[in-house]
């Protein structure tokens, strides 16, 4: 009642100002989004009419759209500078756009990889690219989010539908095994970010990160337990996303039971995404409070960097042994990180926009490779590639290589990048352990590219008596013998039988296509580093 | 009556812990799911109190998008679990041991 009559006898009538809304600002995550509504809304009305290739088509040219989208952002960021945007809740700068391009080229080769697997599996739908393109909004919204509230929101909308991503596979049980145990510790650490994003919103007054920024600047701070409390929940909320040790355990078992094109869109596009924010958020905001924070990201960096390289090295399956591997990665970006100066920014993106080339890639590989029911994923499937497949055996072993950081490639620049900055801030230790770390993994990238090119003699044999099979699958897993004889039958096993029936894998076109995307990208920026180098470097100066 | 703001914050701590605690020790997924709901909960008691503090409508804003996302996980969460244990008796989650780890 007060307010109408306020209403009535005020002489104005009140109005109410709407912030204005910047739609560049926010175009390739509008369209990512609009375009998974469009092709959800089309599929349920033409469900007779579409087919499964429709549904890649409309996603490819939704992500080429975004990605065109992402360039005319490029261009008005270095014509008119950083601005920041929608009352303060997204950030358009370099920073951002970089991520939007990154999400956008990860969205349209898993459109292209998704596309294969759908045809083989028999699950085809329109749903895949749907809940793809919903998720890499969300990897948007992460890297344009300049508010914890806005992190949060696109930290959702990025995980919700890569859960669901998770168990597209309904005809496989591993696949729904997958999709739980990632719900279960997705939804507990993204409780867990809530309340740190409570916390430190109690302790600096906003959850908007310039005024964070700001109140951080003006108030020194000694020991303010409250803030403490939800930098360290904000961590391992961050931590549960990128997969850090401690956090990781859920990585390998939802990398093996998920479809493997989902496994490396995650890979890319789910780190993407979180370490944009990780960075926005602790390097930029939390950045005069960095003593307090540095330590943390030290110590998971040096153990992401050496239980992913140590662990990866025992596993017989190659879809876990990727997700050991991608925990290795993040030790690496972390690197980056931790050092909390420009160049350890620039060198971090770097790192995520070619690790995106080289997962997506291997990923690519591994699903050609696992044919029907995703079952050739040992190791030992992949003896004798080379013979009997010399491309794909070659395009895999540039990605391995291009991981392991082979010179040469997009990987040895990434490596070199966040290893120097890390030097640069005396950080010599984490430069010693990162070294030590690639030398293990290089190990066990080039295990598996020896495989690759080993002779197939074992084969025959094991075709004639199904006795040799079982004597080595029992004497496998128990691995009481030690690492070395453990490592032996990692690679000297026979192929399992589904790989030698059927002899060859099809290459479907598209996904050749992405595959040799991602092999063209790792090799010609690797000798001419130039361009991708100098596009980090301005993506950190126009940061805010 | 007035009472303390820091009794709703400890309030929030103690459900926080509950929820946490539930969703490592409890094996039944849904109990896990409600564990979930009781951390978000939490933060979401935490928010209105440091807002009403803070005399910051800002705060109780927040709880509106935890409470949308809160839901829009639970959904796909039960979707989740209901095409899983569709051909299995009951949801436990040390039933799912096809993968090791």
């Amino acid at each position: 009642m007060p307010t109408l009559h306020l209403l009535a006898t005020s002489s104005a009538t009140p109005t109410i100002h709407t912030p204005h809304v910047d739609y560049l600002s926010i175009l390739p995550m509008v369209i990512m989004l609009g375009g998974a509504l469009f092709l959800m809304v089309a599929s349920s009305l033409f469900r007779k009419i579409l087919s499964v290739g429709t549904g890649t088509l409309v996603a490819s040219a939704v992500s080429i759209a975004a990605l065109v989208a992402a360039l005319f952002q490029w261009h008005q960021v270095s014509t008119h500078g950083a601005q920041v945007t929608i009352a303060g809740a997204i950030a358009f700068d370099g920073f951002d756009v970089f991520i939007q391009i990154v999400v956008a080229i990860a969205m349209l080769l898993t459109a292209l990889i998704g596309d294969g697997y759908l045809r083989r599996e028999g699950v085809e739908g329109p749903e895949f690219h749907v809940l793809a393109m919903a998720s890499a909004s969300g990897a948007m919204m992460m890297g344009a989010a300049n508010d914890l509230i806005v992190i949060f929101l696109g930290l959702e909308i990025m995980s919700i539908a890569l859960y669901v991503l998770a168990a597209f596979n309904h005809k496989r049980a591993e696949s729904g095994e997958a999709a739980l145990k990632y719900f279960v510790l997705g939804a507990f650490s993204s409780a867990v970010f809530v309340y740190g994003i409570a916390l430190v919103y109690g302790a600096t007054g906003s959850s908007n990160l310039p005024q964070i920024a700001d109140y951080l600047s003006r108030n020194v701070i000694a020991s303010n337990g409250v803030l403490l409390a939800g930098l360290a929940l904000l961590l391992v909320g961050f931590g549960f996303k990128i997969a850090a040790v401690p956090f990781h355990m859920w990585s390998p078992d939802v990398y093996e039971g998920s479809p493997s094109p989902v496994a490396g869109f995650m890979a890319a596009v789910a780190k993407a995404g979180a370490f944009a924010a990780l960075l926005r958020v602790f390097v930029s905001s939390f950045g005069t409070v960095r003593a307090d924070w540095q330590p943390i990201i030290w110590a998971l960096a040096v153990l992401s960097l050496l239980v992913g390289a140590v662990v990866a090295l025992m596993q017989r399956d190659v879809k876990r042994m990727m997700a050991y591997s991608s925990i290795n990665h993040v030790g690496f970006i972390l690197l980056g990180v931790e050092t909390a100066t420009a160049r350890g920014v620039s060198a971090s993106l770097y790192y995520v926009f070619t690790y995106m080339f080289l997962v997506i890639g291997s990923f690519a590989v591994i699903t050609v490779m696992a044919r029907d029911g995703d079952t050739g994923n040992q190791i030992s499937d992949y003896r004798g590639l080379a013979r009997r497949q010399p491309l794909v055996a070659l395009a895999f072993a540039v990605l391995l290589l291009g991981q392991a950081g082979a010179p040469f490639t997009t990987g040895f620049l990434a490596k070199f990048g966040v290893v120097s900055a890390a030097v640069d801030t005396h950080g010599y230790v984490l430069a010693v352990v990162a070294m030590v770390s690639a030398a293990i993994a290089a190990f066990f990238y080039l295990r598996l590219a020896v495989t690759m090119y080993s002779p197939v003699g074992l084969v025959g044999n094991a075709a004639d008596d199904g006795g040799d099979d079982e004597a080595s699958a029992v004497a496998g897993p128990v691995g009481g013998d030690g690492a070395v004889s453990n490592l032996q039958v990692l690679t000297d096993a026979p192929p399992t039988e589904a790989v030698t029936e059927r002899g060859l894998v099809t290459v479907p076109g598209l996904t050749a296509l992405a595959i040799g995307v991602s092999v063209a990208f790792t090799l010609v920026f690797g000798i001419f580093p130039g361009p991708i180098l100098d596009f980090a470097h301005q993506a950190t100066l126009l940061f805010t | 009556m007035t009472i303390n703001a820091d009794w709703y914050l400890a309030l929030g701590v103690v459900l926080f812990s509950i929820g946490a605690f539930g969703v490592l020790i409890r094996r039944n997924v849904l109990v896990m799911f409600m564990c979930v709901e009781l951390m978000l909960n939490a933060a979401n008691l935490t928010f209105v109190t440091f807002a009403r503090v803070l005399h910051d409508i800002g705060g109780q804003v927040l709880v509106f998008f935890v409470l949308v996302v809160a839901a829009a996980e639970v959904v796909v969460g039960l979707g989740i679990v209901v095409a899983i244990f569709r051909r299995r008796a009951n949801a436990t989650a040390d039933d799912l041991h096809m993968m090791k780890g």
